[in-house]
Formats: structure tokens, sequence, C-alpha cells
């Protein structure tokens, strides 16, 4: 079987998420203006840093007095997991070493999940097209919300919160087609579960990698 | 309360040459070299046990606690789509307009 994938297959499947993402990336403009961060700081965090919850993190615990090394810790914390997520796309991306490093950075959640062929393989140009989608989203969602203020609400009550790990499942789904597939999710869940009440966020995503231990003894 | 400015630019400058390290570390690392079987058998697990994950933490979780609220609901609702392999766009309105709901009443 032979696909034929388009940088706008990409961009055509991540469109309803970049609704929500644009929807968080106006809440995350207000919320850190408001978390005294400035104007400018944010709009250019969300440019380079491009991580919502690191960002989220961040703003949150500046506002509160957490101080900045508390801040900082807790952002990389959420982001470690793109170690692994990275490896994992590593072969799929371009040759040419600044192309890849540049190519990575359109890396998140959703792109990956998105591009994901199942049996470790992943397709570049809906990855690419996906992230390049999301990227522009959250660059000017972040953007209007600290130039206009809050035009949409709080996401949370059009249910925007909801959309994310609804993406994930169906994308969950598609991936279990093997026992061992299926048992590397049941324990990546578990784990991730049994540890989000006693670790800081961040740690549960990165706790449930061990779930590909299963992988040690089975092709 | 306000942070001070120039906390913010250093949280910038200082999360955001972490992220683009840790982003790039991981494809510098793999690639062009031929991983032993294992190791790639692991990787190709990363997918599923990943995702599992992140349906656990973006649905149940809260500030150090594990929270059931409308997220669950829509979650719960979007099962449905999800098992008629109905378009990505339809799971993830039917989650969103479900959580929205559960959220009004």
């Amino acid at each position: 079987m032979r696909f034929v994938t388009h940088y706008r297959t990409g961009i055509r499947l991540a469109l309803p998420l970049a609704v929500a993402v644009l929807a968080f990336g106006i809440s995350y403009g207000v919320l850190a203006r408001e978390a005294g961060m400035g104007s400018l700081a944010p709009f250019v965090m969300s440019t380079t840093t491009f991580a919502g919850s690191a960002q989220f993190a961040v703003a949150s615990v500046l506002s509160t007095g957490g101080g900045l090394a508390a801040a900082c810790v807790a952002a990389i914390l959420l982001n470690v997991r793109y170690a692994p997520i990275g490896m994992s796309v590593a072969d799929t991306l371009s040759e040419s070493t600044p192309k890849r490093l540049l190519e990575a950075q359109l890396v998140v959640d959703e792109s990956w999940a998105l591009s994901n062929r199942g049996g470790g393989r992943f397709d570049r140009r809906i990855l690419i097209g996906a992230g390049a989608v999301l990227y522009l989203a959250w660059v000017g969602g972040t953007g209007l919300g600290i130039v206009g203020g809050n035009l949409v609400g709080d996401p949370d009550k059009l249910g925007m919160d909801a959309a994310f790990p609804a993406l994930f499942l169906a994308l969950l789904v598609g991936q279990i087609r093997s026992r061992t597939a299926a048992v590397a999710a049941a324990l990546g869940g578990a784990i991730a579960l049994v540890a989000t009440p006693f670790a800081k966020p961040g740690i549960p995503l990165i706790a449930a990698c061990l779930a590909c231990l299963v992988g040690w003894r089975r092709r | 309360m306000a942070a001070p400015v120039s906390a913010a630019w250093a949280a910038v400058a200082i999360v955001g040459v972490a992220t683009i390290a840790i982003k790039s570390s991981g494809v510098m690392l793999v690639h062009g070299r031929q991983l032993p079987a294992r190791l790639e058998s692991m990787i190709a697990l990363l997918a599923p046990a990943m995702l599992a994950a992140l349906v656990v933490t973006n649905t149940f979780g809260g500030d150090h606690r594990l929270v059931l609220d409308p997220r669950a609901a829509g979650v719960a609702a979007a099962a449905v789509p999800v098992a008629l392999r109905a378009p990505l766009l339809v799971t993830v309105i039917t989650a969103a307009a479900t959580a929205a709901l559960v959220r009004a009443i």
C-alpha cells in the first residue's frame, strides 16, 4: 500500500484543533498580561517556546509569586517529553541538519499525534503541515489576546478543553493494532493516572514512557 | 500580584532555549543511526503509551490531583464517534459540545 500525502493533508487534519488552539492562545495572551509579563514577552515566548501547557505554567507561577526558578523548572518538566517524542520522529524528518532542527520545532503533541502512521512510522509532510497551522494559531491567538483582550471568553466554557483528550483518544484507538501496543497503551495510561496526584505536572507523561519497556521482549 | 517584567523576560529566555534544546536533542540523537532492534521496538511503542497518558492527563489531570469534571463527559461522549471511526472533526466537536453543555447545566 502506498500513501501519497501532502502538506495540505496535515493542514486539513489540524484545522479543527487550530480553532481550539487559537482560543487557548487568546486566553494565554490575556492571562500572561494579567500576570504582569507585559505585552511583548508572552508574544516572544509563543514564537520561541510554542508549548501551551509550559507557557501557562510560567504565567501562573510568576503571578502567584512562585519565583523565576520554580516557573522555569515547571515549564521544563512539562517539555521534557519532547526528547523521546523527537527520537520517535527523527528518521521521518529532513536529511539536512538545519532543516531537521527547524522541523523539530514544529513537533507538538497534536502535530506528532496526527502524523503517526502506526508501528513507529510517521509522515513528515503531515507533521509539518499540521505543526505550521497550529503554530500560526498559537502565535496569532497570543497576539490577539494581548492586543484585543478577552475576545472569546473562557475557552473552557465552550468545552475547548475537552477537544484535546478527545483527539488523543481518537488517535490512540487507531494505534492499537497489536497486543503489544494495547499493553503499552494500558500501562502508559495507568502510570499517568497513578502518578498525577503525586508528581509535578509533566512527570506523569515522562513516567508513562516506561510502558515502552514491554517492547524489550516482543517485536 | 504582578511579577517583575525582568523575571518574565528571563523565563522567556530560559524556557525558550531549554525547549528548543530538548526538541532538537531527540531528533539529533537518533537520526541516521541503525538502532538496536529492541530499542526500535520500544520507540515504536512510544505512540500508544504516550497517547494513552495524554488522554488520561488531559481528561483527569488537576493540580496535584485527579479531578472528575465536564472534560470527562466530553471524552466519554467522544468515544461514540471514535468507535464509529467518524472523522476527527466530528469527534472533537462532540467532545467540546458535550463538555460545554455539562458545564452550563
